[in-house]
């Protein structure tokens, strides 16, 4: 109930997050990955000790390879970002990183065109509006024989409320975090995006079940209960269990976030950060919208 | 009764596929080894390769067969590199956009790091063409004499369409008298009726052989030729000619191709990866047991017998399918681990509130599974919905290898929350009544 009650409070914070993820994102924008924006990747070890980082920038400087980073992977290793490459200019690149005549170890190259990019950039947004709509339309569905006192349609409605702030949220944090530790949005990123919105629509739907549960023991019992009392006991009886499964799922992402591979890290911590928000607009944000559209219609009649 | 055999058998068939996991992993022969995990090359190590086919000069009917015959001949090349298991797939420009002409050749070689060898190989274009020389343009070249250069020369010459890609068999000879190899070609049934129509055409004229763009005999049109049969003698060393019949017969690239992407994954690297991912899970799996059974005590124990027998579950499947795990793929089963756990948290929640309102532990069992069914159905056909559109727009081959294990975990912690969790908690509730069950039922701080 003391969500309901104070909603107001918690729509405040909310859309204080939201407003602070959307102007982090305004202001320093996505660092894109390679695989939306085309471009190339080599990372390289020297087992016997690498070159210093000027070495490696006068040698590459002499390629006409446009702008390039380099930066230090480990202790042994450089990761060098540049320009799509054909093959000969990535063998003039390997040759180039010699290090008195000894090759270094290539531990990952990627090269992806700018058209393979750009399909990529038109998949995501795709596919993120399609399970947007594919989400709004089950919700819909599933909630069909609830119309009293607020019809099914708006409990999607209400959920894409809730599933915007979800996406919303990772993206500026990453926003962030590209302009203060070079992270990169890559289709992994899109992927975890994806990933949020399944799972923060997962426990709406928890919640609005048992709202629905509950109304219909209301209708059954002729209890007559106030539609707010209706939705405040739905999150009080769901509560543990959101919370619950979310910190499964949370535990599972920290223990692969400190253990598992370098390539995943930046995933899982866009699932830890969107999976974190999904919870708390569940409970925090959609439920009570339910409230508040409700009493919205009441002053419209 | 009944229940708790019913319970057993459950646990001795998961225990059973657990032994199948390990066993299969062992080295050895035998049945169980014909199913080791297949590793995507992110972990395995290996060379990824994209490539665009050029098909704006093929009629738009006919761009699926030569997309099918450059799949071919890639792959027939490939395979004289020796890898094992390499991939070679034809991928439309997807379901976006629908674009016939935007054709997408992948090549997968596991183990290959040289990207340099694998690109010369694929991308070698033995290219075989006929070109007419009309007798304006004869006199030309004539008059140009040893002042020709190749760019001036090709200019002259008119394409005709008839190239390596009609030729249906070469074979080597050699002629009887001198002994000099030539290469003699059986065009297939279009290249037969484009030959017999140039042939007809242009009686007198030089039809000349291109090979790699450059002319390497000119010989003149004495006749129609019906029978699709031709004969080039170019000054061939032995060595060149053999060379020329397999390229021919692997058959000259159908398509034009350009490389427009390039990944490669050095096996340690790999490796690294994939002990990474192993150990996350392991570290997953006992942070979130420990969780479970600090929160929910007894039925926690029952939930994390669920999820043994869920991940020996998974891991089958992704054996048996099988499905090639990605470093992606890992962290889709971790997360999955993570919310393979739900179904049974709802189902102990319901369970705990059926407690409070007084109702006996068995019945309690029942009524909160019922309840919680609801809400566990509709909330994974919300993540399978997710998981399906994610593989049918994925753009990489590792976001395709999430999305598969994410909905084959879904769909196998739906299945373990129907029958193992409730078998379990019947055969286990039925007799409690006393203050100890009552502890070991509730949760949390109560």
């Amino acid at each position: 109930m003391w969500i309901v009650k104070h909603r107001k409070i918690f729509y405040a914070l909310i859309a204080l997050i939201t407003l602070a993820a959307v102007v982090s994102l305004f202001t320093w924008g996505l660092k894109l990955g390679i695989d939306f924006k085309g471009g190339a990747l080599l990372e390289v070890e020297y087992p016997v000790g690498r070159p210093v980082v000027e070495l490696i920038k006068k040698n590459l400087s002499t390629l006409s390879l446009g702008e390039f980073t380099v930066r230090p992977s480990g202790d042994i290793g450089y990761i060098i970002r540049m320009r799509h490459l054909s093959e000969p200019e990535r063998v003039a690149v390997t040759k180039a990183l010699q290090n008195n005549g000894v090759k270094p170890v290539e531990k990952r190259f990627d090269s992806i065109g700018p058209l393979l990019g750009a399909e990529a950039v038109k998949k995501a947004y795709f596919s993120i509006v399609l399970v947007i709509i594919a989400i709004v339309l089950f919700i819909t569905f599933a909630f069909r024989h609830v119309s009293k006192p607020v019809s099914s349609w708006k409990y999607g409605i209400i959920a894409i409320v809730a599933l915007v702030h979800d996406v919303v949220v990772p993206t500026g944090a990453f926003a962030a975090l590209g302009y203060f530790y070079g992270f990169e949005v890559d289709t992994l990123f899109v992927t975890a995006l994806l990933v949020i919105l399944g799972f923060s629509i997962h426990d709406t739907i928890v919640v609005f079940d048992r709202v629905r549960e509950n109304l219909r023991r209301n209708e059954q019992y002729r209890e007559h209960k106030d539609f707010d009392k209706i939705v405040g006991e739905g999150i009080n009886q769901t509560f543990v269990r959101s919370i619950n499964t979310s910190l499964t799922t949370l535990l599972a992402l920290v223990a692969l976030y400190m253990w598992g591979p370098d390539i995943t890290r930046a995933f899982s911590l866009a699932l830890l950060i969107g999976i974190t928000a999904g919870t708390y607009s569940s409970i925090f944000l959609a439920s009570p919208l339910l409230v508040t559209v409700e009493k919205w219609q009441k002053k419209g009649k | 009764m009944k229940i708790r055999i019913i319970a057993l058998i459950l646990i001795i068939l998961g225990a059973l596929i657990g032994y199948f996991d390990y066993a299969s992993q062992k080295v050895g022969v035998g049945f169980v080894n014909k199913f080791p995990f297949k590793l995507g090359l992110d972990l395995s190590g290996g060379t990824h390769l994209v490539y665009k086919a050029d098909t704006s000069t093929i009629p738009a009917s006919d761009i699926n067969a030569s997309m099918e015959a450059l799949r071919d001949v890639v792959e027939k090349r490939v395979n004289l590199f020796g890898v094992s298991e390499p991939i070679v797939q034809v991928e439309q420009g997807g379901v976006l956009g629908n674009n016939e002409a935007d054709q997408k050749l992948i090549v997968e070689l596991p183990g290959v790091t040289d990207v340099a060898q694998a690109v010369a190989l694929i991308g070698k274009t033995p290219s075989l063409e006929f070109k007419l020389l009309t007798k304006d343009n004869e006199a030309k070249l004539q008059a140009l004499g040893m002042a020709a250069t190749a760019s001036t020369t090709a200019e002259l010459f008119t394409t005709t369409g008839l190239t390596g890609r009609l030729v249906q068999r070469a074979t080597l000879e050699f002629l009887p008298q001198t002994s000099e190899p030539v290469v003699s070609l059986m065009f297939n049934q279009n290249g037969k009726d484009l030959f017999a129509k140039i042939t007809r055409e242009h009686v007198g004229e030089v039809l000349a052989i291109f090979l790699d763009e450059k002319p390497i005999s000119l010989p003149v049109i004495r006749e129609e030729i019906r029978d699709g049969k031709a004969q080039i003698s170019g000054g061939f060393t032995p060595e060149g000619a053999r060379n020329l019949v397999r390229d021919l017969n692997f058959g000259a690239l159908p398509v034009p191709i350009e490389l427009a992407s390039t990944q490669t994954i050095g096996a340690t690297l790999g490796d690294e990866a994939t002990h990474a991912g192993v150990r996350a899970g392991m570290y997953a799996f006992g942070i979130i047991a420990l969780f479970l059974i600090l929160w929910y005590r007894l039925p926690g124990v029952i939930a994390i017998i669920a999820l043994c027998v869920y991940v020996a579950l998974n891991l089958a499947i992704f054996k048996l399918i099988p499905v090639t795990l990605t470093s992606a793929g890992i962290a889709g089963f971790i997360l999955s681990l993570g919310m393979a756990v739900d179904a049974n948290i709802l189902i102990f929640e319901r369970m705990k509130e059926e407690l409070k309102r007084g109702k006996a532990l068995p019945e309690a069992v029942n009524e909160g599974f019922a309840r919680a069914w609801l809400s566990i159905r509709d909330s994974n056909l919300s993540s399978i919905i997710t998981g399906v559109i994610l593989y049918v727009f994925a753009s990489t081959a590792i976001i395709k290898g999430f999305a598969l294990v994410f909905i084959i975990g879904v769909l196998i912690s739906m299945f373990s929350a129907i029958t193992f969790s409730r078998t379990l908690l019947k055969a286990i509730g039925v007799r409690g009544q006393g203050k100890i069950s009552k502890f070991l039922f509730s949760s949390g701080i109560n």
